[in-house]
C-alpha cells in the first residue's frame, strides 16, 4: 500500500465527492449537527461542505474556539498587567486582537507596552530567562488541547526554579458548555461532531455522558474535509439504524482513553473553578481551570491581585453570538454582521478569531450571500 | 572600524570614507562616480518611475537578504509595467552600531543583483540614526525604466481572459516567517527573491498581448487578484488545486493556519492575457528558468461584479478574500 499523505489523501476530491453521493443516497431526515470545535467550522466553510450536502443537514457552530469565548474581563486583566512596565505579557497568536472593554493587546503593544506573541508556550521560559529584572506573565488560554503544554511549562519553571515567570490561567473545558447549551430550552441540536485535538488528549470517553444525557450521537472527527464528510455519514447512519453512541472517525490520532500522561500532568497542577464566564454564553459552573492552591506563588491572579479589575462586563447588546452558539440563529441573522461587526472590529465572540463562526462566514461565506 | 557610528552620517571625513570605500567601491559607474547632488540622465522615451522602502526581519534569510530584496523589488515593479529597468537610487537609514561587515554584505548583494538586470545605481544617500531608532537598517530604492511594452493596466481585464502565475506561491512569506519565529522544519524554506526583468523581456519579445501583470508581494496572489477584480469590475474564477505551492510552504501554512495565496512572493509574476495567447505565454515561461513552474490557474468569467472565487474540483466554491489584519497564527 502507498504511504498515506495526511494532507492530500484527506482532501482528495474523489473521496469527498463519493462521500457526498453516499450521504445524498442515505440521508432521510433533517439533522442539526453541532461541530463543537472552531477548527471544524473552518473546514466546513473553507471547503464549502454545506454546498455538497442535502439542505436538511444543518451545521450549528459550537463554542469550541478558545479565543472567541474569552470574556472581556479576562482581556482587561491582561491589559492591566501590561500597564506596569516591569511586566511582560506572553500570549499565543490571535489573542492579541480580542477586544477587552476598552482596548486590545494589539493596541497596547502599539503603545509600546510589553506584549510578546509566541508560537510555543515554552518561549515564555526563554523570555523569562532573558529578562531577569521583569515579571514575565504567560497568559494561558485554550481547551484541553493546550492545557498540557501550559502544565509542562509550569513543571519546567518549578524544576529550574525560575523566579520571575507567572501564569494567568484561562484554560477551559469542552463538556460543560455543551451541557449548558443542551440544558437551555431553545437548543436545537440532534448530534455532535466531536473535536479532534481536544480528544487526542482527553480521549473520546468525555462524550459518553453527553450521549447518555441527551441521546445525541457524537462522532469524533479529524479536521480535513474527508474526515468531516465521513463523520456526517456516520451520524446519518446512527439515526438510520437507531443507534446513539460515541464513535471515533479520527482513529489515526484518537482513542477512548486519550493521552493519560498529559491528563496526569493537567491534574497535577490544575483544579476546576466554581464558575467561568464565557463570551456569548455567560457563567458556566466548573467550566474553567485554575492553578491549585499549592502553586499560588506562580498564579498571576494571586500575585497581581491588587491591579486586576474585578468588574463583570456584559456582551454587546446587538450581538447574537449566544443564539448562534445554541443553533437558533445563523451569523447572517445578526443585524450587525459584516456591518459594525467585522474581523477588523469584532463586537462579539464569534467574529474574534478566524475559527469563530461569524469570522468563518465573513471570510468564506460571502459567496452564499451573493448567490 | 567595525561598526557604523553616528559620525559616519555627519557629512564630514567619515562620511566620505564610507561612501568611497563601500558604496562607490561596489556600485561604481560613470554617473554615480561624478558624486554630484543629482544624477543627470538622458532618456528619450516614455518612462516608468517607482519607489519602495524595504524593512525585513531577519535581514539575511535563506535565498536572499534586504539588499537583494531592495534591488529585485524595484526592478520587478518596473518590469511589470513593461519597462526595462535602467537607473536606481538607493537610500540607507542605518542604526548606530550596525556591523560594518553586514553592511558590506548587503551592499555587495545589491551590486550583484543590479548587475543581473544591467541597471545602474546612480544616486543615493546614507543617514545614521541613534540606537533604537530603526531596526538595523532600512533601504529605500527608486527606479526609472524605459517603457518597452505600453498599455499594461489593472483595468484591462476582459471576460474570457486567462490568469497565469509564473511559479509557486508563498515562498518568500513562508521563509521569512519561519526564520523570524525560529520554526525549524525538516527542509528549509527558501525565499524566491529575484529580479524578473529577463523573464518579462522574453514574454514581450514573443509578441504576447499582456493585459495586466503584477508581482504579488505583500498580500500575495489574493491581493493582486482582488485588486484586478475591483479595477476592471470583473468576476475571476480560480481553480484552487491548480495554484502551485511547494510542500514545505503548504506544511508551514498548515502549522500556523495561513493560506499560501495570502503570503508574499518576491520572485513571481501574475499575468492576465487573452485566451488565444495563453498557450504561447505558458510555453515562453516554462522555457525560462524563472518560470518553469508557470501554471494557468483561472479565468475571468464575467463583467459587472468584482469578486474572486476559488473553485474546488468537487464543485464547491468560496470567496478568495482580500487579506486583512496582521498575520497571526491560530492557537489550536
Amino acid at each position: 500500500m502507498d504511504k498515506v499523505d495526511f494532507i492530500k489523501d484527506f482532501r482528495d476530491s474523489k473521496r469527498i465527492k463519493a462521500l457526498s453521493d453516499i450521504i445524498f443516497k442515505e440521508a432521510d431526515r433533517p439533522i442539526n449537527i453541532m461541530e463543537i470545535c472552531g477548527g471544524h467550522t473552518h473546514t466546513i466553510m473553507k471547503y464549502g461542505l454545506s454546498q455538497i450536502l442535502p439542505s436538511f443537514i444543518n451545521f450549528v457552530h459550537g463554542p469550541g474556539c478558545p479565543v472567541c469565548v474569552m470574556p472581556k474581563e479576562r482581556i482587561d486583566h491582561a491589559i492591566s498587567l501590561v500597564q506596569d512596565e516591569r511586566n511582560i505579557l506572553v500570549v499565543l497568536g490571535d489573542m492579541i486582537r480580542v477586544p477587552g472593554s476598552e482596548s486590545s493587546l494589539a493596541k497596547e503593544r502599539a503603545k509600546g507596552k510589553n506584549v510578546k506573541v509566541v508560537y510555543s508556550p515554552f518561549d515564555a521560559i526563554k523570555i523569562a530567562k532573558e529578562n531577569p529584572q521583569k515579571n514575565v506573565i504567560y497568559f494561558a488560554i485554550g481547551f484541553e488541547t493546550t492545557t498540557p503544554m501550559t502544565a509542562s511549562v509550569i513543571e519546567f519553571t518549578i524544576k529550574e526554579d525560575i523566579k520571575n515567570l507567572f501564569f494567568h490561567i484561562n484554560h477551559v473545558l469542552v463538556p460543560p458548555p455543551i451541557k449548558a447549551i443542551m440544558d437551555s430550552k431553545e437548543a436545537n441540536i440532534d448530534a455532535f461532531i466531536g473535536p479532534s485535538h481536544v480528544s487526542v488528549i482527553t480521549g473520546a470517553k468525555i462524550y459518553d455522558d453527553i450521549v447518555k444525557s441527551y441521546g445525541t450521537p457524537v462522532v469524533v472527527s479529524g479536521f480535513e474535509p474527508v474526515d468531516v464528510m465521513e463523520s456526517v455519514l456516520r451520524i446519518v447512519r446512527q439515526f438510520k439504524e437507531g443507534r446513539r453512541e460515541v464513535e471515533i472517525q479520527y482513529s489515526r490520532a484518537v482513542n477512548f482513553n486519550g493521552n493519560v500522561k498529559a491528563q496526569q500532568l493537567i491534574d497535577k497542577y490544575f483544579t476546576t473553578r466554581e464558575s467561568f464566564r464565557w463570551r456569548g454564553i455567560g457563567d458556566i459552573p466548573y467550566s474553567g481551570l485554575k492553578l491549585k492552591e499549592e502553586f499560588s506563588y506562580l498564579d498571576a491572579e494571586v500575585i497581581f491581585k491588587d491591579i486586576l479589575p474585578s468588574k463583570q462586563i456584559d456582551d454587546h447588546k446587538l450581538c447574537i453570538c449566544g443564539d448562534i452558539l445554541k443553533g437558533t440563529a445563523k451569523p447572517y441573522d445578526c443585524k450587525v454582521f459584516a456591518k459594525t461587526c467585522s474581523p477588523e472590529n469584532p463586537l462579539g465572540a464569534c467574529m474574534v478569531s478566524s475559527e469563530g463562526a461569524c469570522a468563518a462566514y465573513y471570510k468564506y461565506g460571502k459567496l452564499e450571500l451573493t448567490l | 572600524m567595525r561598526e557604523i557610528l553616528l559620525s559616519h552620517g555627519g557629512g564630514g571625513k567619515e562620511t566620505q570614507k564610507l561612501i568611497k570605500e563601500l558604496f562607490l567601491k561596489h556600485f561604481s559607474n560613470p554617473i554615480l562616480d561624478k558624486m554630484e547632488d543629482s544624477a543627470v540622465l538622458e532618456i528619450n522615451s516614455k518612462i516608468a518611475f517607482t519607489t519602495d522602502s524595504f524593512t525585513v526581519s531577519p535581514l539575511f534569510f535563506k535565498g536572499g537578504d534586504i539588499g537583494k530584496l531592495a534591488i529585485a523589488g524595484t526592478v520587478n515593479d518596473l518590469a511589470v509595467m513593461g519597462a526595462k529597468p535602467l537607473y536606481l537610487s538607493c537610500s540607507f537609514i542605518i542604526e548606530e552600531g550596525f556591523p560594518l561587515k553586514d553592511l558590506e554584505k548587503i551592499v555587495e548583494s545589491m551590486a550583484k543583483e543590479a548587475k543581473k538586470s544591467d541597471v545602474q545605481i546612480v544616486t543615493g544617500d546614507t543617514k545614521i540614526v541613534p540606537k533604537g531608532s530603526v531596526d538595523g537598517i532600512f533601504i529605500n530604492s527608486s527606479g526609472i525604466g524605459k517603457v518597452i511594452y505600453d498599455g499594461i493596466s489593472a483595468q484591462n481585464l476582459e471576460e474570457g481572459d486567462c490568469i497565469v502565475i509564473s511559479g509557486t506561491v508563498g515562498d518568500h512569506g513562508a521563509c521569512v516567517m519561519a526564520q523570524r519565529e525560529g520554526i525549524e522544519m525538516e527542509s528549509d524554506i527558501e525565499s524566491d527573491c529575484e529580479s524578473l526583468w529577463d523573464m518579462v523581456e522574453e514574454v514581450i519579445k514573443h509578441n504576447i498581448k499582456i493585459r495586466a501583470m503584477r508581482d504579488p508581494t505583500r498580500g500575495g496572489l489574493s491581493a493582486v487578484l482582488n485588486e484586478w477584480a475591483l479595477s476592471s469590475n470583473v468576476e475571476i474564477e480560480i481553480e484552487e488545486d491548480k495554484i502551485p505551492v511547494k510542500p514545505e510552504v503548504q506544511g508551514l501554512c498548515e502549522l500556523l493556519g495561513f493560506e499560501p495565496y495570502s503570503l508574499a512572493n518576491e520572485g513571481k509574476i501574475v499575468f492576465c492575457v487573452d485566451n488565444k495567447d495563453v498557450e504561447k505565454l505558458l510555453t515562453v515561461l516554462k522555457n525560462h528558468q524563472k518560470g518553469k513552474d508557470a501554471t494557468l490557474i483561472g479565468k475571468v468569467i464575467s463583467k459587472g461584479k468584482p469578486i474572486v472565487i476559488l473553485k474546488s474540483p468537487y464543485g464547491t466554491g468560496r470567496v478568495m478574500e482580500f487579506p486583512s489584519g496582521e498575520l497571526l497564527p491560530r492557537i489550536c
